[in-house]
């Protein structure tokens, strides 16, 4: 009983807190076995069901899984192996000062509808996002658009207000949809290579070949997502043929099952979802420094990521993971070390220990890496209080009235480090030269410049202890040796099935 | 009788009604907030203020529970807050998994248990009277998720005669993978329902068989299946149909627990995640369908006793 409920809330929040993500995919996975069959249906098993059928109306992560690259398609394309790659823009170009992005759409391309794509449907799809209702997380990730202005049915051009080196990243997780289809929340009308078939809710989701698809048709006939609400269901249902690969595996203990059986493949792809131990740094005692860096050295993130997750997962000293650009090893920074926290503790005046309290969410793996937590800091005198919430009240108590002093989440977008530049965020980081660089960073004239800026941040804020980052998570996909050519790292939780063969 | 149904046909309805005020105001006593569950990290105070707005918990309550009285009396169940779908179709289909797997747990739980529980007290000092004893107390120990999850690992993992779970994207209209589907759902509720049933209908028997008026009927000369059959069984019914119609409608929410295992669309999966993600529609509507049908499974319960026993007519007569 307990084991389900866990499920339940673990997938439920997902969708809460992930930053709902699009885009990529693509590479990754090995070619197609010779025996391929190109009508088969490809049966995909996964534990996070789209809450509607739009990015912009709170479909969560589930709907940028199933239909992400899938059923629709951006200007430009995140691939599975993190680049940006032009996809609807057949070009585009960037004023010198850097604010105005001219781009030209792709000939041939009709929606589902059959209607012909012309720049009204990218004008409309990207005001949709930036919509006084609109519910993507993706929202405050773009910079004040002035002007967005279309010549001609081939030609949009967008005029931002300050320069923003992410714009063409950001560009990836906007759908463009037809601007004639009205409410997309239980339909859709997209351009991507599958048009939706059925949608059963609280079951599954199917989608098939579009005929009239404009790029490489899918080499599958066609996708139909399973969902299930428990690790154990998904399991067996991989064992018994009713789904062909789980698209993010949750279940450390099932995994030897399939490690040792010669019909399935265990992927481990590259992962974003860092799991924090995320103080208030608002609040004493963690508003001092010296506080903050005792309790991430007294804690053994190594043991601690070994007994959840045995051999998988991997250790991060910061914010950014290895697929980041602007990665930096920093495992080093505040290190596990007992007796050089006894000594921070006893500099910053608490030679004789505190306690305080943990907002711990309810589903796993908190509970557990909250005992853990506390276990390790009894043995340099830290008296941990487990607080256990739900999601809800993590979202209210913690994300927006920011009452707690330390807590524990997983953030699972990439290129997330910059909310370290925003001193209103929940864990109330505020050191002005990260900031600045966050800001500079973001208005940067090259990558170049902004990988550094940004490298710098990361140096700093793993310095100040900004938050403990514990491990990051492994992306397992596991699937049957019949099955090639599928994602393997699940960038912001797409999975692009259009590769995919079944032999 | 028709006066009797009449008075209890109202009370169904005015019980509706009463459920109807309590779920709603204690659904409204929660903590949290319902426009969270729209939102991500990132957002701003005026988008929870626009979602608030938007699924209409910006306004005063009585306005709230009078639009959806409303709503209820043309039939409709109002559209989800997390999906902006209308709730009543998704509560049908979840019906068409969820009434099925609970009609035909029930049948077979009493096919099962009425005959064994009956042997179970004729017998009761017999080897075989004490072991089904000894079996329905360990089917009442054993939790319904660890036998539905025993079920999967013989029959579909080892033996793969039957899935692990799902109900097929099709539906019903795919009628023999939907039946195949429901198997080890069914015979796992069933056995958790069975072995209670099996203890109620053996002490109701046990009561019977030491009953002055058996023994007085065997004295004058009826057999002991014409005694039984004519003085016993109307007697031990009465007790069960009511244990009966208790677990008709706790199984019907209560299997969410198989619904997870066995990864079924079924009503109850529908209503946690409604309370999880404070989708107070949905909830509503759940709520409000399955209180109806335990008024209803309680209202023939009642029927039913009254056609069993005579007295209890006789009861209502008085008053």
């Amino acid at each position: 009983m307990k084991k389900q409920r866990i499920a339940l809330l673990g997938a439920a929040l997902a969708t809460a807190v992930a930053l709902a993500a699009c885009g990529s995919a693509g590479g990754g996975a090995a070619t197609a076995g010779a025996s391929a069959d190109p009508n088969a249906v490809v049966q995909v098993g996964s534990l996070y069901e789209p809450q509607n059928l739009d990015n912009t109306a709170g479909g969560g992560q589930g709907i940028t899984e199933a239909f992400n690259g899938n059923v629709y398609e951006g200007l430009f394309r995140l691939t599975d192996d993190g680049k940006v790659e032009p996809l609807l823009a057949a070009a585009h170009t960037v004023s010198p000062d850097g604010l105005v992005y001219t781009f030209t759409l792709r000939d041939g391309v009709t929606f589902h509808s059959g209607k012909q794509l012309t720049s009204a449907d990218v004008k409309y799809s990207i005001e949709k996002v930036l919509a006084p209702d609109s519910k993507s997380a993706r929202k405050s990730s773009f910079p004040e658009i002035k002007q967005i202005a279309t010549p001609d049915p081939k030609t949009v051009t967008i005029t931002l207000a300050t320069r923003s080196i992410s714009f063409v990243y950001n560009l990836s997780y906007v759908w463009i949809v037809n601007d004639q289809a009205g409410n997309l929340q239980a339909k859709e009308d997209g351009t991507g290579p599958y048009k939706l078939d059925s949608w059963k809710r609280g079951s599954s989701l199917s989608l098939t070949k579009s005929p009239s698809y404009w790029g490489t048709p899918a080499t599958n006939g066609g996708v139909v997502f399973h969902y299930f609400t428990d690790g154990s269901a998904l399991d067996n249902a991989l064992l018994t043929n009713a789904v062909d690969v789980v698209t993010s595996e949750q279940n450390p203990d099932a995994l030897a099952q399939f490690t040792d059986n010669p019909a399935y493949k265990v992927n481990d792809g590259k992962s974003t979802t860092k799991l924090l131990l995320a103080f208030n740094d608002r609040v004493a005692p963690f508003n001092d420094v010296k506080v903050r860096k005792a309790v991430s050295a007294a804690i053994d993130d190594k043991k601690l990521l070994q007994s959840i997750w045995g051999d998988h997962g991997t250790l991060i000293g910061s914010m950014v993971p290895p697929s980041d650009p602007w990665h930096t090893d920093l495992t080093g920074v505040n290190a596990y070390n007992v007796d050089e926290a006894r000594k921070l503790l006893a500099d910053a005046g608490h030679a004789g220990g505190f306690s305080f309290t943990l907002d711990t969410p309810n589903y796993d793996p908190h509970p557990t890496v909250a005992a853990f937590v506390k276990s390790e800091l009894a043995k340099v005198g830290i008296t941990v209080n487990i607080n256990v919430i739900t999601p809800d009240q993590w979202y209210t108590k913690v994300y927006q009235n920011k009452d707690f002093t330390a807590t524990l989440q997983e953030h699972v977008n990439d290129r997330d480090v910059v909310w370290y530049g925003d001193p209103s965020f929940y864990w109330g980081y505020d050191n002005p030269q990260v900031t600045d660089w966050i800001k500079q960073a973001e208005q940067a004239s090259s990558e170049a410049d902004q990988t550094e800026l940004l490298k710098k941040a990361d140096r700093q804020i793993a310095e100040d202890a900004a938050s403990d980052w514990l491990y990051l998570y492994p992306q397992i996909v596991v699937a049957s040796t019949k099955l090639s050519g599928y994602p393997v790292n699940g960038l912001n939780s797409q999975f692009f099935a259009y590769g995919i063969s079944k032999g | 009788m028709t006066r009797y149904l009449v008075r209890r046909a109202a009370l169904l309805v005015g019980t509706l009604f009463l459920a109807s005020i309590v779920l709603f105001v204690l659904l409204r006593l929660l903590p949290g907030d319902p426009a969270n569950a729209l939102l991500s990290v990132g957002a701003t105070p005026d988008q929870v203020a626009a979602a608030r707005h938007q699924i209409g918990t910006d306004r005063p309550l009585p306005a709230q529970f009078g639009h959806w009285l409303s709503q209820l009396a043309t039939l409709h169940f109002g559209t989800s807050f997390v999906s902006s779908l209308p709730v009543g179709p998704e509560i049908v289909s979840r019906l068409a998994v969820t009434v099925p797997l609970t009609l035909a747990a029930f049948v077979l739980a009493v096919v099962v248990a009425v005959p064994v529980g009956f042997v179970a007290a004729h017998r009761s000092h017999t080897w075989y009277g004490g072991l089904v004893g000894v079996v329905s107390q360990l089917g009442i120990a054993v939790p319904a998720f660890w036998l539905g999850l025993l079920l999967v690992w013989l029959f579909a993992l080892r033996l793969r005669v039957l899935p692990a779970g799902g109900f097929p994207p099709a539906g019903w209209s795919a009628f023999g993978d939907a039946l195949t589907a429901l198997v080890l759902p069914v015979v796992t509720v069933a056995v958790v329902m069975a072995a209670s049933l099996i203890r109620y209908v053996r002490s109701a028997t046990l009561d019977v068989l030491g009953s002055d008026h058996i023994r007085t009927a065997r004295a004058l000369g009826s057999s002991f299946v014409g005694a039984m059959w004519r003085h016993g069984v109307r007697n031990a019914a009465v007790p069960v149909v009511s244990v009966l119609g208790i677990e008709l409608a706790t199984t019907f929410l209560g299997a969410v627990v198989i619904e997870s295992v066995f990864a079924l669309p079924g009503l109850g999966s529908l209503l946690v995640r409604g309370i999880a993600q404070h989708d107070y529609p949905v909830i509503q509507g759940v709520l409000f369908v399955s209180t109806f049908a335990v008024l209803v499974v309680g209202f023939l319960a009642d029927v039913a006793q009254r056609l069993i026993d005579p007295r209890l007519r006789g009861a209502v007569a008085r008053r």
